[in-house]
């Protein structure tokens, strides 16, 4: 069902999450999100410092590939420091737990 | 067209004996929310649950006839807690 992704893209997601402390997979760019989770994943995580944004709807082959990166079936999908935390209602819940900042800065 | 009741039973395929509860958002059939108290949660980060979830809805969440579902799990000692 899920469609295994290219050597290629791999790498790139690898470099992605490697290169950048928050990285948010999402509809639409940080100026016109195209999807209300993913804006609202994008808020929440915005007050701790710059979110590394990938659009996925501008690449049919980044939006499915993404999916089967993370075993992850919808979007937006958050990577902090290298780990896969979810997608929007983890990173509702992390907040309203206030554990957001010291998962982002690694305190 | 997807109902609540729909989505529950695929969940309890994948977790059998769990408490579903499923609401549609938007009285639209494809935005829902639903409540999963599971022991198979049990040591499990959050993300792990969920993918336990998602899992069984795999394919109608490929298709986008299932556009979103919003999710909250709980094994049943914190979900206990969050009750009382």
């Amino acid at each position: 069902m899920t469609t295994p992704i290219s050597d290629a893209l791999k790498t790139r997601f690898d470099t992605e999450i490697k290169d950048h402390p928050v990285v948010l997979f999402m509809k639409g760019n940080q100026l016109f999100p195209r999807c209300g989770f993913s804006a609202r994943a994008l808020e929440l995580l915005k007050p701790f410092g710059p979110v590394h944004s990938i659009d996925v709807l501008t690449d049919p082959e980044v939006r499915e590939g993404i999916k089967a990166y993370s075993n992850w079936p919808t979007i937006p999908q958050i990577y902090i420091r290298g780990q896969f935390i979810g997608g929007s209602d983890i990173v509702n819940e992390l907040a309203s737990r206030g554990e957001l900042e010291a998962l982002i800065k690694g305190s | 067209m997807l109902t609540p009741e729909w989505i529950r039973e695929r969940v309890l395929t994948a977790l059998p004996g769990a408490e579903v509860e499923v609401i549609d958002t938007t009285g639209t059939n494809d935005h829902f929310q639903a409540r999963v108290v599971s022991d198979q949660f049990v040591g499990l980060p959050m993300v792990r649950a969920h993918q336990l979830v998602y899992a069984p809805l795999k394919d109608v969440l490929a298709t986008g006839e299932l556009h979103a579902l919003a999710l909250k799990t709980y094994t049943p000692e914190q979900w206990a807690k969050v009750k009382s």
